[in-house]
């Protein structure tokens, strides 16, 4: 058993992942694409800025993530590999990215889930080779911050929650 | 597990209030909402059922500011204390980061809290975790209530202490927070170390930030 680690999220990574996203916005004929963290953490949007809380819609889409993944298991499956909410005007399709992400793709009726599954299915794959090469990298070696980091986080915690 | 995001400039980090049904994990959470100036908190989400019982979980995320050119935040979690609800508890617990249990000084709830520590304890094994080499520290919430045990008897009860095995850690270690009082002392030939606590009445505030001030900050070194 461990004690927490961290990981981290690179500038090139960016720029990949932004690339895989936005072609598959503009395949699919989808708004929006978040990569959401198991853990509850945005790590990149895509296409029209998300008009909620990225901050709370993030932690909202991996507690519900994984609640269906436990209902999965009750049932004797593996896994819900996608799952996907329809409103009236705007739906949702999550997937999962290499058991360790949550592709969210936020589309409307200019197009149809059939074609955003076909898209995303093919995404998927992609972005699952990029994080398992990322998570390779991550537990080949510790991520730190700079030096002084600490000590000016520490005085930032000692104003905002009085010392 | 503390993201560093580099292309996003932010670090995020986890912390889960753990701890008894009713025994003010929530309260905490509220406190610190009502208290965090706007610019820094995010949107507090409380996932409950109809009689406010903690149903998944509350969250809020606060923010540090941004140090050394990185945006760093904190999201803030409880997790529902019934016991019923262990599911629920288990999947908060991924990719945490820093916990904080908070324990009901009643007399009555002693068995509550232990029940619920030894829950900690089992969960974080199932996520690979020790919870001995996490940021952790304990809160004893409701203080001021004319049946709260006596210190002693909660410490004896929930951070008694475990023995520390690398050599490297055992030195005398003075709580910062407590004059006079050991965070890793030699006792009967053999090192132990207890995690810190802090005494509140989350209902009115007190001690609550000292919680707050004191995970975080164990939190921020891991990654220092």
């Amino acid at each position: 058993m461990t004690g927490a680690s961290s990981w981290s999220f690179r500038e090139e990574d960016a720029t990949r992942i932004g690339a895989l996203l936005n072609s598959l916005l503009r395949e699919a004929n989808a708004r929006t694409a978040l990569l959401v963290d198991r853990t509850g953490q945005m790590l990149a949007t895509a296409g029209e800025e998300p008009q909620f809380d990225p901050v709370a819609f993030a932690s909202l889409t991996a507690a519900d993530f994984s609640a269906n993944d436990q209902l999965a298991r009750m049932l004797g499956e593996n896994e819900f590999g996608a799952l996907f909410h329809q409103g009236d005007k705007d739906s949702l399709y999550l997937a999962d990215v290499a058991r360790r992400v949550i592709l969210v793709v936020l589309f409307d009726n200019r197009t149809t889930l059939g074609l955003v599954k076909l898209r995303v299915r093919g995404v998927v794959e992609a972005l699952s080779a990029l994080f398992t090469a990322m998570f390779a990298r991550e537990s080949a070696g510790e991520v730190r911050m700079e030096t002084g980091f600490v000590g000016e986080a520490e005085d930032e915690i000692d104003k905002l929650f009085g010392s | 597990m503390s993201l560093i995001n580099y292309a996003s400039r932010e670090i995020n980090c986890k912390l889960v209030y753990y701890g008894p049904g009713l025994g003010g994990k929530t309260t905490n959470l509220e406190y610190i909402y009502e208290k965090v100036a706007p610019a820094s908190k995010g949107k507090m989400i409380s996932l409950a059922t109809e009689t406010e019982r903690t149903l998944f979980f509350d969250f809020l995320p606060v923010d540090l500011g941004t140090i050394r050119g990185f945006k760093t935040r904190f999201h803030l979690y409880t997790v529902p204390g019934q016991v019923y609800y262990n599911a629920s508890r288990k999947l908060i617990l991924k990719g945490v980061d820093g916990v904080v249990f908070v324990g009901d000084s009643q007399l009555d709830r002693m068995e509550a809290n232990i029940e619920s520590m030894q829950n900690l304890y089992d969960n974080m094994a199932q996520h690979g975790l020790d919870l001995t080499r996490i940021p952790f520290v304990v809160q004893y919430n409701k203080r001021d209530l004319p049946n709260a045990a006596p210190l002693g008897q909660l410490q004896e009860a929930l951070n008694p202490g475990w023995p520390v095995e690398d050599p490297a850690r055992q030195r005398a270690l003075v709580d910062p927070n407590r004059p006079g009082e050991m965070l890793v002392q030699e006792l009967d030939g053999g090192w132990v170390e207890r995690v810190p606590y802090f005494e509140a009445v989350a209902l009115r505030g007190d001690g609550v930030f000292d919680t707050l001030r004191a995970i975080s900050k164990l939190v921020l070194k891991t990654i220092g």
